[in-house]
């Protein structure tokens, strides 16, 4: 009986895994459809951005209540998974509480805090779950928070809720058969929380008991390993992409633009300067911007799979304040589903084949002229995402090569060119100001 | 008062302390003109020697870039560069937060290599290094004056102390509005949004922003960005209120409290 549960475990382990590296492999493939982009810049500030902001959550601290929360699942999340860890050794194993021998006495002082951490993340999970649902807190009610963002959100919570009950339901009938000195049920000593249920269920018959660990036991672990096959379809990807995605995000200033090199022989030849360092051939870009993902670079693409929907960029956002259609979370999501768009296609071809779409299909031109690059979106991301950073380059792209700008722009180009200012006044007025001291 | 070029200066063979980087905005704007006015006579009060462009200054080439114009953007700082470097430019100091990110910022991939201030810290320093003399505090002082954050100084740059100091040392009392420092609500002029209509909306962001301004009941607005400035004053008007309340860069509210 034991050897057909310890069979059954491990292929249900080796298929979850399997899977979930599948859905991975697409997900890396995906993002390096992206234009290559050096990393440059301090290695020891990177790790410090992980540090503080991945591990750290700094930037969750400039709110304090959905900060506080979200530590609870967050360190829920890592603690309880050093649980997993036994969990999955005893299935392999066909063991019950492997650790326990071990640790001993520390053994269910390591439990009671798994408890108290699940208690922790249900209480947490049932607060945002209601601010989302019945408060409607602002930053979850934009457009774009369309059914399937709402459901996903919710999924999680709803889900992440069901494997802390059944964790805790493993660890109370546990306790119970404990107490009763049944089996190979050994005193593990006292769980804080599950305890004093125990002496409850105390009354119940260890055949039901058993039944109550074991289908706990089961449907926690498998639970668990759905929800790890669950994330790649979900802004719940974050989880693991956030450490990734704070160490490449760029160390420059906010409001610094990455030059286009690519332009650069081609200006200098125009302005009759030397083209330096020729060696090196740039090879014309496919497009002048951004017109599609395959045009951005693949740290976007990136942070596109990191964006964990919370709109505090949007919320920040002084566009969409004041009620411009411009958000910068849609820029985000819709660079996404853009991208996975792209990938089921190539699932489906072998490779790309043009299906006569582009990222400017999702983000509108209305959208990327309200912004005002003052940076608030980028300042504000938790996980250190930019949206401006994609704004910028389809800007790019709309001017220069689809030569769609509003007529006023267009102006102001001119007048840059002819006379050094975007206003038309001759340079010959330049210290005309002076000239009142 | 005559203030040299660098022309003039490199007639002379001398070399100024620092250049000034006037910008489009207080070269042409009558408005942004008297920031640069009040900095010109900050400068000389503390004896500094310095130049300014003149007709050789152009547009740093940031609402170009900013509205998707690269290649107009490399196009003006390319040829900016070559002036600078020409005349062996290393400190130059600005009173637009705008050109003072394209110059310390982006400037340098392109070879452009200067020592940049933008006006609020040079004064500061200035004031801290009693290079020149403020009024005593007065009975008029301790009026309340709020100070807009500019995205790109402050989230751009990180510099929010500086203006903030400065207000301080001129013996006013700060008021933030509700949204400011890393937090600060754009005034809605940056990314080349001052060159064109907004976008449709509820509410214009400078309205939007002026009433956060309002609510703090100070008599003065300061301001460290001629756009922002801009932005800031329309705002006013369209709430009726520009006879009460005024709108003041950084670098005038020092020129009125010197000695
Ligand atoms: S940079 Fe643009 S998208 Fe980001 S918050 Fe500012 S206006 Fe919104
Ligand atoms: S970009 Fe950042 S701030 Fe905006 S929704 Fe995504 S994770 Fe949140």
């Amino acid at each position: 009986m034991m050897l057909v549960q310890q069979i059954l475990f491990i292929a249900l382990l080796v298929y979850a895994i399997t899977r979930f590296s599948r859905q991975v492999r697409k997900i890396r493939r995906n993002v390096l459809l992206g234009q290559d982009e050096q990393i440059t810049g301090s290695r020891w500030k990177r790790w410090k951005n992980v540090l503080l902001l991945a591990f750290g959550q700094k930037k969750m601290f400039r709110n304090w209540i959905p900060a506080i929360l979200h530590l609870f699942v967050y360190l829920g999340f890592i603690i309880i998974n050093l649980e997993i860890l036994e969990i999955i050794l005893d299935g392999i194993l066909g063991t019950h509480r492997l650790l326990l021998p071990l640790l001993q006495d520390i053994y269910p002082v390591f439990i009671s805090a798994f408890e108290v951490l699940a208690v922790l993340v249900i209480l947490a999970c049932s607060i945002f779950l209601i601010r989302r649902n019945i408060l409607h807190v602002r930053r979850f009610e934009h457009p774009e928070m369309t059914r399937w963002p709402r459901q996903d959100a919710n999924n999680i919570l709803i889900f992440e809720i069901i494997l802390m009950l059944l964790f805790l339901t493993m660890n109370a009938s546990d306790q119970a058969l404990q107490l009763k000195h049944y089996g190979h049920y050994h005193a593990a000593g006292d769980f804080l929380i599950t305890r004093p249920i125990a002496e409850g269920w105390k009354q119940f018959s260890p055949a039901l008991l058993v039944a109550f660990e074991r289908g706990a036991w089961w449907l926690h672990i498998a639970g668990v390993l759905f929800f790890l096959n669950y994330l790649p379809y979900s802004k719940h990807f974050h989880i693991l992409l956030a450490f990734p995605n704070t160490y490449y995000a760029p160390l420059e200033p906010k409001s610094q633009m990455p030059l286009m090199e690519s332009l650069l022989p081609e200006v200098r030849s125009m302005m009759g300067l030397a083209v330096e360092n020729e060696p090196q051939q740039v090879s014309p870009p496919a497009h002048f911007g951004a017109k599609d993902v395959f045009d951005l670079s693949w740290r976007h693409l990136l942070a596109a799979y990191s964006c964990t929907e919370c709109g505090r960029c949007t919320a920040a956002c002084p566009a969409n304040q004041t009620g411009k259609r411009l958000s910068p979370r849609k820029i985000m999501m819709d660079t996404r589903d853009r991208l996975e768009e792209v990938g089921r296609n190539i699932d489906a071809n072998g490779q790309f084949v043009d299906d006569g779409k582009s990222l400017l299909d999702y983000i509108s031109e209305e959208e990327l002229r309200a912004c005002t690059t003052c940076q608030a979106c980028v300042e504000e991301c938790p996980v250190s995402i930019s949206p401006l950073g994609i704004i910028l380059e389809l800007r790019r792209y709309l001017v220069m090569e689809a030569s769609r700008s509003p007529q006023e722009w267009n102006a102001m180009f001119t007048s840059i060119e002819n006379n050094g200012a975007p206003w038309a006044f001759p340079p010959d007025e330049r210290a005309q100001w002076a000239a009142e001291l | 008062m005559h203030i040299p070029t660098m022309a003039e200066w490199q007639a002379k063979g001398e070399m100024p302390e620092l250049l000034y980087w006037v910008g489009c905005a207080a070269s042409f704007d009558a408005r942004a003109q008297r920031t640069a006015r009040a900095l010109a006579t900050i400068f000389s009060r503390a004896g500094i020697r310095f130049g300014i462009l003149g007709n050789e200054e152009s547009c740093t080439g940031d609402p170009a870039r900013r509205a998707g114009h690269e290649f107009l953007f490399q196009m003006m700082a390319l040829k900016n560069i070559q002036t600078l470097n020409q005349y062996g430019i290393h400190t130059i100091v600005t009173s637009c937060p705008h050109c003072f990110n394209t110059l310390k910022n982006e400037y340098p991939a392109l070879g452009g290599h200067y020592q940049v201030w933008h006006h609020t810290q040079y004064l500061y320093r200035l004031i801290r290094e009693k290079r020149i003399q403020l009024k005593p505090v007065s009975q008029a002082a301790l009026q309340s004056v709020t100070y807009h954050d500019s995205c790109y100084l402050g989230r751009g740059n990180g510099i929010y102390d500086a203006p903030r100091d400065i207000l301080q040392a001129l013996q006013l009392k700060v008021v933030e509005m509700a949204h400011h420092r890393s937090r600060g609500l754009c005034c809605g002029a940056g990314g080349a949004q001052m060159w064109k209509e907004e976008e449709k909306g509820n509410i214009r962001v400078n309205i939007a922003r002026t009433q956060e301004a309002l609510a703090t009941g100070s008599s003065t607005i300061a301001a460290a960005c001629p756009f922002c400035h801009t932005m800031l004053f329309d705002g006013l008007k369209h709430a009726g209120k520009e006879d009460e309340v005024q709108v003041k860069d950084i670098a005038e509210l020092v020129a009125e409290h010197l000695a």
